[in-house]
């Protein structure tokens, strides 16, 4: 076990992959990866602190993309789902793809290749959710402003869909459990941490932060949704998996049965 | 104009558009290329679900709930007592925006009851499409309905600015047709769709010489038909649904279990249960024939012109012909595979992947996610364990449902009994 080593890295994707380069480089059998502000020093195998490099990185990036771009995109899925041990799983993952003539992401008899399919395949589900569940509130100031709180680290994910599909008008996402956000001034995606420990759930109570036009069209849309609604017809199940209640919180039309 | 007659307004005009099924916003392909408002080159979002569990991606309202029309199965028919309302143009287009804006929909989907005229009413629901689209920059999802009756010319234009058009067929035969809507002409449903169709048609070969002709109709049209209100088989049913696929090149036909909305003796009376799972059945028989190769002849015929209600109907075709069956997994080609009961069409391409691998066996269909409870009468694959006995399609049938729990269990159980 003389040369087996556990990386700690600085907890950002290319942080991670940098440590995928090194071990490649270093030719080591790797015991573990560890973000820095989890890490727990293992028995038997010395660490290494892993400085990330945008440049290794990279040339691990292009390497994977180069052997099949749908693996490059399932190990990006898979290691935002925040998966405790993700980053060891992927390594393997990897090992396995450069080791491999043929493309393995497709290899779902083989248990990692499954899992990390699994683990991407719902990371994209949260992200498809995000883009149906964002409900922005207009502020005083012309801002469109939504919290959220996804299950697995998805803003990264979702800029672009919002950024192509309100090209037009100022948001604010903010993802109240990482706590940062995505801000979009008409020009451009910047990320953001705010102070403000307020969190703006869709609530029956009125906030001075909003318009008093926002609290019209919220009403509107809590009249919509029950007018919609066909009773003979009720399935409060089928709902209920279709909309989780960890999300009615922040859904206006969901505000009543909070 | 006041919050509170808005309010009302919308209350009114969405409770009289909830029967109209389709909520799809999905199959366009109109970018945000001018800086605008919206999206909709990408998959379909459902935004939320309704307590019944279907999805709201588009506000979906009607201009107005008056009607010269007096058909018996529609909740606005002349002849019904409730209020009427009607929306401003401008009214449904600062909805549109505003709930858009919050990403509360996809964008709208506006139908109209009949009032003055067909060619009237279409100019309305043109007029708003028209401002969204060149006024307010709007690149959101609409699909708007062809009014039975309009002229060639309004639904060309209406072709330029809606992402999908529909005219719902509602009844499914030509006889129930006359039955429930003696002023309605079998042939006023057909024209509209005839000419979108054409429309359609010929952009995509214009498009081919000139890049920059208009785009029509983007995500195609639709139809919809109501289940269970007059006495139509199953084989009706998707005999016809077929017959508009075909001919008429639909992107989907819907199916509507008829909810009672009038006390009427030609229909099924106030407080008969929807039937949901007839209407899911049809759903089912609906993809075998989009998605898995199916002809419609092989699951609907004389010999059996409806559905079963306790199994679906891909597990019905295949106990009918268990001649076909065991299919080795390992070998067997794609359209074979998508024949095998349990097996969807996501895990036939993954084990189509992964047995380039190793050979499968049943721990692998397993993890992939295949139902094995109902595959496993009708597939070999890498292990000795397999069903042997030469079972007949009854025990077959009793076994699963033995060792399954459907959803809509509780409502055939007492066939159930028969197996025990």
């Amino acid at each position: 076990m003389n040369d087996s080593k556990t990386f700690i890295y600085d907890g950002s994707f290319n942080g991670f992959l940098t440590a995928v380069f090194i071990a490649f480089e270093e030719k080591v059998h790797v015991a573990d990866i560890q973000k820095n502000s989890v890490s727990q020093n293992g028995l038997f195998s010395d660490t290494e602190t892993i400085f990330t490099s945008i440049e290794k990185a990279k040339r691990v990036w292009n390497g994977i993309q180069a052997k099949s771009s749908s693996a490059i995109k399932n190990i990006y899925f898979a290691y935002l789902s925040e998966t405790k041990g993700i980053e060891l799983l992927l390594y393997r993952y990897i090992r396995k793809l450069f080791a491999s003539e043929r493309s393995i992401h497709s290899d779902y008899s083989d248990g990692i290749v499954l899992k990390i399919s699994q683990l991407a395949k719902s990371v994209g589900r949260e992200k498809h959710r995000m883009e149906a569940f964002v409900r922005f509130q207009l502020t005083q100031d012309e801002v469109y402003f939504a919290n959220i709180e996804p299950d697995f680290d998805v803003l990264p994910l979702i800029s672009k869909h919002f950024r192509s599909r309100y090209a037009d008008q100022q948001w604010i996402i903010y993802d109240v459990k990482r706590k940062y956000g995505l801000f979009y001034d008409l020009q451009r995606v910047e990320i953001i941490s705010l102070d403000s420990q307020e969190i703006h759930t869709n609530s029956i109570r009125k906030s001075d932060t909003f318009s008093g036009e926002e609290y019209d069209y919220q009403d509107l849309w809590n009249n919509y949704f029950k007018s919609t609604n066909i009773k003979s017809r009720i399935n409060r199940k089928l709902h209920a998996q279709h909309v989780p209640k960890r999300y009615w919180k922040y859904l206006s039309e969901k505000k009543e049965a909070v | 104009m006041s919050l509170e007659r808005i309010k009302e307004k919308l209350n009114i005009l969405a409770d009289a558009a909830k029967y109209d099924v389709s909520c799809s916003s999905s199959g366009s392909k109109r970018t945000n290329t001018n800086k605008g408002l919206g999206d909709s080159s990408g998959m379909g979002i459902c935004h939320s679900y309704t307590e019944d569990g279907r999805c709201v991606s588009l506000l979906k309202i009607l201009m107005t709930n008056y009607c010269i029309f007096d058909c018996a199965y529609c909740v606005t028919r002349k002849s019904n007592d409730i209020k009427r309302a009607a929306f401003k143009i401008q009214e449904v287009v600062d909805l549109t925006i505003n709930f858009y804006r919050r990403n509360y929909i996809e964008g709208l989907f506006l139908s109209s009851g009949i009032f003055k005229s067909p060619d009237y009413t279409m100019e309305r629901l043109v007029a708003v499409s028209k401002k969204l689209r060149l006024e307010e920059n709007f690149n959101g999802y609409i699909h708007l309905k062809s009014i039975p009756g309009a002229s060639d010319e309004l639904m060309y234009e209406a072709g330029l600015y809606a992402d999908r058009l529909s005219v719902n067929i509602e009844i499914p035969t030509i006889s129930g047709l006359k039955l429930l809507a003696p002023d309605k002409k079998h042939e006023d449903f057909t024209k509209p769709m005839l000419k979108v169709k054409n429309e359609i048609i010929q952009f995509k070969s214009e498009r081919k010489i000139i890049k920059s002709t208009p785009k029509f109709a983007p995500a195609g049209q639709s139809t919809q038909m109501i289940i269970g209100a007059t006495g139509e088989s199953d084989k009706d049913i998707m005999y016809s649904a077929t017959h508009y696929y075909k001919n008429y090149n639909m992107k989907r036909v819907y199916y509507s279990g008829y909810v009672p909305v009038a006390n009427d003796k030609r229909l099924p009376s106030i407080g008969t249960q929807v039937p949901m799972l007839r209407e899911n059945r049809l759903y089912q028989t609906d993809w075998l024939l989009r998605f898995y190769g199916f002809q419609v002849q092989e699951i609907l015929n004389n010999e059996h012109p409806n559905l079963d209600i306790d199994i679906d109907p891909k597990l019905g075709w295949a106990l009918r012909n268990l001649e076909y069956f065991p299919i080795d997994i390992n070998t067997a080609d794609k359209q074979l595979l998508a024949r095998i009961p349990g097996l969807g069409m996501k895990s036939v391409h993954k084990i189509i992947s992964a047995r380039r691998f190793r050979k499968l066996n049943w721990e692998h269909l397993k993890k992939i996610g295949v139902a094995l409870n109902r595959a496993k009468y009708f597939v070999i694959c890498d292990s000795a364990r397999w069903e042997h006995r030469d079972l007949e399609a009854e025990k077959i049938k009793g076994m699963i449902l033995q060792n399954s729990s459907g959803k809509f269990r509780k409502e055939y159980s007492t066939q159930l009994s028969l197996f025990a």
